[in-house]
Formats: C-alpha cells, sequence, structure tokens
C-alpha cells in the first residue's frame, strides 16, 4: 500500500506540513505536495532516498476542473533501487510560476521549458526560459485546455463529415 | 595586438549530418565548438493535444509518427500504459509476437543508427549493407501489418489480427543470417584505424552526468550504468526471456558503439526465444468492454458488427486515475503518462521522447572538440526528430 511505500513514510516524518495528498492507482505512487516545498522535497528525494533519475517532468491543466488550475507532475526513478515515485504539486492561474528544479536536475531545462512553452508556466530562476518547440514569437501555448484544438483564428473542429 | 573573436555558424535545419529538422546554432574558435544551441520543434504536429481529442483507440496511429524508425516500439508502449489503465490480460501468443516484432524493432532502428552514424563519420560501405538488412525487417512488417513503417499493428488487449503461416519461416530466416552480418559490420567498422580515431575518446560524458542530465538507454549503458528498463522493471513478459545487458566503460562513442552491437546481438536471441515460445492461440483478449470483436464476427453477426461500431465511434470510458508506463525503446526510456477523468478520451498524454532529452546532453558531449567531432555526437545519440518534436 502506499503508505508502506519507504518514500512516502520518510515524505510525512520529514515534509507533513507539505503534503497534500497520497495516493496509490495501479501500483503507482503518487505523492501530491505544496509548490513552496517543492524543490526541498525534490533534493531530499535526489539526496537521502536515492531518487537519482528524474524521467520526466509535464504540466496537467485541470481548467474548471480543480481550484488550483495546473498540476506540475514530476517521474522519479531510482536506478539503484528500480522504483517509481510521482510527485504532483498544483499551481494556481493566478500565481502561474513554481521553482525550477535545474538546479537538481540538468535534464530539468528542456522539460520545464517545453512546460513553459505549452502551457505557460513560468519557472523562477530557469537559466533559460525560452520556447522550445513553438517559434519564439508564437502567442498562446497550445497544450492549454482555452488554446483551440485547430489553432487561433481558425474554425473548430466539427468533426468528420462522412 | 591581433584580436580573435568567435563565429557563429548555422548548422541544419537541412543539413545531412543532422538526422531530420534539427537546426544548430554553432560557436566557433576556429573549428572548435565553443556553445552549441539546438533549436528544435520543425516538426511539431501537436501529438500530445490531438490525443485530448481522440478516444484510445484512435491515438494509437499517432504513436507511429513518433519514432518513426521505431513504429511498434512506441504502439508498444502507449498499448501498455491503456492496458495498465484498464486492467485487461494478453494472451500468451499476442505477447510473444508483440516481443518479437519489438526486438525487431530495435534491430531495425540499431540498423540505421549504424549506417547513417557511419556514413556522416565517412564510412560508406556499411550504410549500402544494413539498409538492405533494414529492408528484410520491413518486409517482415508489410507482411504482419500491411506497412512499411505505420505499422499500426498492435491492439488494446493484443494484436489487430493473427500473423501469417509465413510469418515464423521469414522471421527465423533473418535471424539465421543476421549475426553474419553483424560480423560484417564488426569487420568494416571495429578495427578500421579511422573508425578509431574518428570515435574512441570522443563525446565523453561521466556516469553522474549522464543520470543527471537524464540519458536513457544505449547512450546510458555506454557510459557504464547497468540499467535496462526490460530487466529491472519487466513489461509485456520480458522476464520470461534471458538476455546480457551490455555496458559500456569509457564513456565515449566507440562504448556507445559497441554496446548496441551487442544489443543487436542479444535481440537476436531474444527473437529466437520467441520463436521458440510462440503457440497457437487467441491473439486478442476476451474483453469485449475494450477490445475490439475479431473480424469474423464484424462480418457475419449484428450483435459483432454492432460492437465493432460502439468500440470503433465511442471507445470505451477508462477509470478515472493515472498511470505511467515506459518501455526500453531502442533510443531509451519512451514513457506514456495518461491522466483519465473517467471519460473515453485522456485528459492528458504525455509522451515522454528519449530522443528529447538524450538531445540535450549535445551541449556537454561537444564543447571543445571539432565540427567533425559533433557530428559524430549527433550520430551516437541516435536522435529522431519525430519524437522529440511530436
Amino acid at each position: 500500500m502506499a503508505e508502506n511505500n519507504r518514500a512516502v513514510l520518510k515524505l510525512k516524518e520529514k515534509f507533513a506540513a507539505s503534503i497534500i495528498d497520497v495516493v496509490e492507482f495501479r501500483g503507482e505512487v503518487t505523492v501530491t505536495v505544496k509548490k513552496d516545498s517543492i524543490i526541498d522535497i525534490l533534493t531530499f528525494l535526489k539526496q537521502s532516498l536515492q531518487y537519482n533519475l528524474l524521467t520526466d517532468l509535464t504540466a496537467v491543466d485541470y481548467l474548471g476542473k480543480k481550484e488550483e488550475r495546473f498540476m506540475m507532475v514530476y517521474q522519479l526513478y531510482s536506478i539503484p533501487n528500480k522504483d517509481r515515485l510521482r510527485i504532483k504539486s498544483p499551481v494556481a492561474e493566478a500565481d502561474c510560476s513554481i521553482p525550477t528544479a535545474t538546479k537538481v536536475w540538468a535534464t530539468a531545462n528542456w522539460l520545464e521549458r517545453e512546460v513553459y512553452d505549452l502551457f505557460g508556466i513560468i519557472f523562477d530562476k530557469h537559466p533559460d526560459l525560452r520556447r522550445i518547440l513553438m517559434t519564439d514569437d508564437w502567442v498562446g501555448h497550445p497544450l492549454r485546455k482555452d488554446y483551440p484544438l485547430q489553432g487561433p483564428d481558425r474554425e473548430p473542429y466539427k468533426g468528420r463529415l462522412s | 595586438m591581433a584580436t580573435t573573436e568567435t563565429m557563429t555558424l548555422n548548422m541544419g535545419p537541412q543539413h545531412p549530418s543532422t538526422h531530420g529538422v534539427l537546426r544548430l546554432v554553432l560557436e566557433l574558435d576556429g573549428e572548435v565548438v565553443v556553445k552549441v544551441t539546438p533549436h528544435i520543434g520543425y516538426l511539431h504536429r501537436g501529438v500530445e493535444k490531438l490525443s485530448e481529442h481522440r478516444t484510445f483507440h484512435q491515438i494509437l496511429p499517432l504513436t507511429d509518427r513518433l519514432d518513426y524508425l521505431a513504429p511498434m516500439s512506441n504502439n508498444l508502449g502507449y498499448i501498455l500504459a491503456v492496458e495498465k489503465l484498464m486492467g485487461v490480460e494478453v494472451p500468451e501468443r499476442a505477447e510473444t509476437i508483440r516481443i518479437i516484432m519489438a526486438e525487431l524493432t530495435r534491430l531495425q532502428s540499431h540498423l540505421v543508427w549504424i549506417a547513417c552514424h557511419a556514413l556522416d563519420i565517412g564510412a560508406m560501405t556499411v550504410f549500402i549493407y544494413a539498409f538492405r538488412e533494414r529492408e528484410t525487417i520491413m518486409e517482415i512488417y508489410e507482411l504482419i501489418s500491411g506497412a512499411r513503417m505505420t505499422s499500426n499493428f498492435f491492439r488494446v488487449g493484443g494484436l489487430s489480427q493473427d500473423v501469417p503461416d509465413e510469418f515464423v519461416r521469414k522471421v527465423s530466416d533473418f535471424i539465421d543470417v543476421m549475426p553474419e552480418y553483424l560480423d560484417q559490420y564488426e569487420g568494416l567498422l571495429t578495427t578500421n584505424p579511422i573508425w578509431l580515431k574518428r570515435t574512441v575518446g570522443n563525446g565523453v560524458i561521466s556516469a553522474d552526468d549522464a543520470i543527471d542530465i537524464g540519458l536513457t538507454g544505449p547512450a546510458l549503458r555506454g557510459s557504464g550504468v547497468d540499467w535496462d528498463l526490460r530487466r529491472d522493471n519487466p513489461y509485456g513478459g520480458y522476464e520470461k526471456y534471458q538476455f546480457k545487458v551490455p555496458v559500456g566503460e569509457n564513456c565515449d562513442t566507440f562504448d556507445r558503439y559497441k554496446v548496441r552491437l551487442v544489443e543487436m546481438r542479444e535481440a537476436i536471441k531474444i527473437v529466437r526465444q520467441g520463436l521458440d515460445k510462440l503457440k497457437p492461440g487467441p491473439v486478442l483478449a476476451d474483453y469485449p468492454q475494450v477490445c475490439y470483436p475479431p473480424k469474423e464476427n464484424v462480418y457475419n453477426s449484428i450483435e459483432g458488427l454492432i460492437h465493432h461500431f460502439k468500440i470503433a465511434s465511442e471507445g470505451f470510458p477508462a477509470p478515472e486515475g493515472e498511470v505511467y508506463q515506459s518501455v526500453e525503446a531502442p533510443k531509451g526510456e519512451l514513457g506514456f503518462y495518461i491522466v483519465s477523468d473517467g471519460g473515453n478520451k485522456p485528459e492528458r498524454l504525455r509522451i515522454r521522447p528519449p530522443s528529447f532529452v538524450n538531445l540535450q546532453a549535445i551541449e556537454q558531449m561537444t564543447v571543445g572538440s571539432m565540427i567533425a567531432d559533433l557530428v559524430a555526437v549527433i550520430g551516437t545519440l541516435d536522435i529522431v526528430l519525430g519524437e522529440i518534436d511530436r
């Protein structure tokens, strides 16, 4: 169970005030934490619990479904222990920023640029926060739910005619 | 006193050695690279955005087009993620065929890698040889799926159809001759003084740096990290197969070359084990809420037709939750992260492409070396822009 996961136990011990939620689904443990302490938690997981590989970093847009619109998702992996842990952190639309994880893992550099590009989340103190997939002069953030699928200024898709 | 200044040079997006539409802005001091700034996104098709508007079955063809040199590996990663979300068990025959095809795909991808990598460095013969063998794998693709590249062959719960009878003979003929061909490539390259000069000591990245920058797959194993998802977190039935995981020592391009060559030999062994395990049986799970019905039901009964119509048009509702499933794709860890809100389309589908993360290491691996070495590093990273840009 999620409660017995070694990382969850340690996190509850050390960051009890920051943990919002712990969920296990299909054998995968997800810990949701407050964004103020995200870097402390990631650093702790990397240095003390051997989660040395940041597999993935991404965001999810819950427009109209959750109080805080965005959710940052960090997929961690421990090469010595061969296990995974998912850390999530909500980001409100009004204060659309989160501290950068580039100090913890160099991988985060491009992954955060991609999240910035496609979701418009600002990463504080990121060394090189530029768009990465879209062109530099692009307006809008395509993976936001209120960004039209067909792109701006085009008729919305009405389904196949045939 | 004479002053010198650096020169800015644009390499790509139409450059033969950048393997697609990769653009590098180089800052050069003479011929020495001072700074590399990759510009990507020329092939961005918005696959993740499109996926939010498609049912789970309809997303599958999009995954073919990520790493177009290894379509079945992408299919496998996505299908396993959906099966994990839905809790579907796959019949044994389907599982075995998937592994055979995933390993043939690894061979195919590595063949393109060795061909282009050698061509970039100037060894043209290998290119011609490797593409000859790749053609056979393409024919096997065509035999079972009807397409040479965009296979779209796997389905949630199994395969779209069973393989034809010639499949086993064709695959076993191929893996019988393949080790000999690998010997040929090694004969052309491994002891070739030019090849050694160009690859030994080139693109060095230490194990700690490699983990920090997020390298996965052969690029990480070349730096001496003994980690392979197929062995360490087995998926899709890999726990039943025996194979070795090659590891490099010197963290350079030559070691990554050796690692990939051994991986090809191991892939052949896995395919052979798969052929031995192949027993007749169903290739699609009996899980009508999720899986397509067999074609003979669709054509011969109204119930089958209605079932097919419902699955094709509406798809199936997935339980609320999120899953992450990754596979050891030829280029590294390919992950699919699905967030479901209980509907028939994913709330969010995130693709974790190995090439995207691996390409980030290019700066660390090339600064201070010559432009010609940069070309070798692009080859050794084995990138595909289709999955970098998505």
